[in-house]
């Protein structure tokens, strides 16, 4: 005993902090947070999870680690799985406030086959609050993501930093995250349970996926979110087709669990737009981005006490700079509502304007909006221990990249031939081409270019045209139809009702002497 | 489903290796045969290639640059599918820069730019590539029939011999066979030439495309609801 009260003393003073020592609020709050996971109190869990934590952090632990597992364990009857819980937390506030070392990043992943594991295995029986779902599978992502970017900075790594990664090559393996996400997938048959939703067989969305039938929920929420887990890998390694083939049993078009929590529906919405915008599908991010812009603008405000708020917002401006690609791209205002378009003019309207140019300096805009908000990009193989030691963290980055620029390129005469093509019902052939300083079979293969690229293909090989401003070529005349924009008379009227309605409503509290 | 199989000892089709057991591998030698599978029976699984190039990204020592050129050629006769960005998306850099590699991203490129003149004289340069894929000009030319079907209404004949790359009788007979089963109609235009009229569609003829712009979505009506009652 004595030696170890040594030991202990030693580490404090190494630390600069004791990670034994509990504070009475920490007693207080693991005492509490363990009664109301046992009691499946999901309220009181919710109340503790996202504020008292936050509040204890910010209060006791600004700049160093909540006390350690074995410290608390024993007001917790050591409780396997309300330790395995309070570890992850432990970790995921030393990720977000100091930077964790080699080897607490791999005892975190130990933490999480741990975790993962008994869940899988079907003994967990509380009833988590969504929120803390979703931080989970976020954070072991992140926690892989970060993984493999420390791992690629080879150059200034210590031979003992080295010798663990040797000795530990399992630790956020590639194969073994996706096969963790995939697994609880799988054994929460997620995919069947919003099946059978559809037929009216079984309820999960209805209820935000909690069971109020005695049961767990999470595995099945777990499971849930882990196909947005892996929507979001599979970007990460530049697999856009797999990612959203991953995400498709969730019905994006209606709300939904991926709903429920703000960081999911964000990070749900941005990959899927981004992927689509890698796919060419331009017409389908614009949508989707505009939807979830707008739902951002409108509920900001409620999040701002949130520990997310700083990621909301971040997450809301790298979508403006992925919807002014799409736009310059595929020029399809129309498909924005206004409140987005004015943010978006306010955001990018000049660089909008200079993208439209197909010169350096209009690529130089791409690549800025473009390495500003794309996913960080991982090289997910172990790097090689041979000397000389290369940095390879960019690698993926670049490469992704290069290969959206080239496409960015492929398009550059596009926005000139729609410019010409706006003035125009018919014009010839020859004409255009002296407009355009291009011979003839040089425009030909533009106006093909402007049909290919503006035609895009969905995954069932179905061909849907992106382009706001259509032609046809008849021997040797271009006839122009521009898709009027439909005048939607019905949704302007419907405001317009509920406007005078409001009117009228305000007219009849007004008291008059 | 295909898990119950595995006690009786069925052997996988590559297809339900994929759905089932995707993120392992040992499946890489399967998938590799799989490739080989698809060149000499003229199929094609962008998910099976796909699922093979993330291995090979996972265990880049164990990538095959043959079944990836291969992979490559197939993503290619698959336009205009975008499987060849696909696929480049997973392809390392470095791999990327080896001689073929570069010549079949420059053949994709004349496709992705119409420019179908250079597309055919560049691969008339790369024969050891291409012809070791069975039905490579084929595909090709449906994908430039294609194109040239969502750009024009009447097209000369010269300009469609060049983006199919074919001339006299073997041109003559492929028309045949269009008029005979895709619409296609010859018409003699006034001393300049054939000039084929492509059938209608709605790409080249936007007037066939259905309008849905005036109706009202439910959820905009729902906004009045309260009012209504």
């Amino acid at each position: 005993m004595a030696n170890q009260d040594f030991e202990e003393r030693q580490q404090t003073q190494e630390l600069g902090y004791d990670p034994n020592f509990v504070p009475d609020s920490v007693k207080s709050f693991v005492v509490h947070l363990y009664r109301h996971i046992r009691e499946k109190n999901v309220y009181e869990i919710h109340q503790m999870y996202e504020s008292s934590f936050q509040t204890l952090s910010e209060r006791l632990f600004k700049d160093t680690p909540w006390p350690s597992v074995d410290a608390v364990a024993h007001y917790v009857d050591n409780d396997h799985v309300f330790c395995l819980l309070y570890r992850e937390m432990w970790f995921r506030h030393l990720y977000a406030r100091l930077t964790p070392t080699l080897r607490q990043r791999i005892d975190s992943w130990d933490n999480y086959c741990s975790l993962f594991q008994v869940v899988l295995h079907g003994v967990v029986n509380m009833q988590l609050p969504n929120q803390w779902l979703w931080d989970m599978v976020d954070e072991f992502v992140y926690q892989f993501q970060s993984f493999c970017q420390y791992r690629a900075k080879m150059k200034n790594k210590t031979e003992q930093e080295i010798a663990l990664l040797r000795q530990f090559d399992q630790a956020w393996n590639v194969y073994g995250v996706l096969n963790f996400l995939q697994a609880l997938v799988e054994k929460s048959t997620i995919i069947q349970i919003l099946d059978q939703e559809k037929e009216g067989l079984e309820q999960f969305t209805a209820t935000d996926g909690y069971d109020y039938n005695g049961g767990s929920n999470v595995l099945k929420v777990l499971g849930y979110f882990s196909m947005v887990g892996l929507l979001r890998v599979h970007c990460l390694l530049g697999d856009y087709h797999t990612g959203i083939k991953c995400l498709l049993p969730i019905d994006i078009s209606q709300q939904g669990v991926y709903t429920s929590v703000i960081g999911s529906h964000i990070t749900t919405i941005y990959h899927y737009g981004f992927a689509n915008l890698m796919l060419r599908r331009y017409v389908e991010a614009i949508r989707e981005f505009n939807k979830i812009l707008l739902y951002i603008f409108k509920t900001k405000q409620y999040h701002q006490k949130s520990s997310q708020y700083e990621q909301i917002l971040k997450k809301n401006e790298q979508m403006y700079a992925l919807l002014a690609i799409c736009l310059s791209l595929c020029p399809q205002s129309r498909l924005v509502d206004e409140t987005v378009n004015s943010q978006l003019r306010e955001k990018y309207g000049e660089k909008m304007a200079r993208m439209q140019r197909y010169d350096d300096e209009a690529f130089a805009i791409y690549d800025e909006l473009f390495s500003y908000a794309c996913p960080k990009f991982i090289t997910p193989s172990a790097p090689s221990f041979e000397e000389p030691l290369v940095n390879y963290n960019q690698d993926a980055y670049r490469l992704q990249l290069k290969l959206f620029l080239y496409e960015a390129k492929q398009q550059q005469l596009l926005s000139g031939v729609r410019t010409f093509l706006k003035v125009y019902s018919t014009i010839s052939l020859a004409k255009l081409a002296s407009y355009m300083e291009v011979d003839e079979p040089t425009l030909r293969t533009i106006l093909m270019t402007y049909k290919h690229k503006t035609h895009a293909v969905d995954s069932d090989g179905k061909i849907t045209s992106n382009a706001d401003v259509d032609f046809y070529i008849d021997d040797d005349t271009i006839h122009v139809v521009e898709s009027k924009p439909a005048k939607r008379y019905g949704d302007y009227f419907l405001r317009q009702i509920v406007k005078l309605e409001g009117v009228i409503n305000e007219m009849d509290g007004i008291k008059l002497d | 489903m295909g898990r119950e199989k595995e006690t009786t000892k069925v052997a996988y089709t590559v297809e339900q290796l994929v759905a089932f057991n995707r993120y392992n591998p040992d499946i890489l030698p399967d998938l590799e045969n799989y490739v080989n599978d698809q060149v000499s029976s003229q199929t094609y699984s962008l998910e099976a290639n796909l699922c093979l190039l993330r291995l090979y990204q996972f265990e880049p020592e164990k990538m095959s640059s043959q079944i990836v050129a291969r992979i490559l050629v197939k993503a290619l006769m698959a336009m205009p599918a975008p499987d060849f960005s696909l696929c480049l998306f997973l392809i390392p850099e470095r791999v990327q820069m080896e001689e073929q590699f570069k010549t079949l991203i420059v053949l994709s490129h004349y496709l992705e730019t119409g420019r179908f003149r250079q597309f055919w004289d560049e691969a008339a340069k790369s024969r050891h590539i291409v012809e070791a894929v069975p039905g490579f000009e084929q595909a090709i030319q449906r994908h430039a029939a294609h194109v040239l079907s969502l750009t024009y209404q009447n097209i000369p004949r010269t300009v469609l011999a060049e983006a199919i790359n074919m001339e006299g009788l073997s041109l003559d007979k492929f028309l045949e066979h269009q008029v005979a089963n895709s619409g296609w109609v010859i018409e003699k235009s006034q001393g300049r030439g054939q000039l084929i009229v492509l059938p209608r569609n709605e790409f080249n003829d936007p007037a066939l495309k259905k309008n849905a712009a005036d109706s009202v979505p439910l959820e905009h009506i729902t906004r009045i609801f309260p009012i209504l009652s």
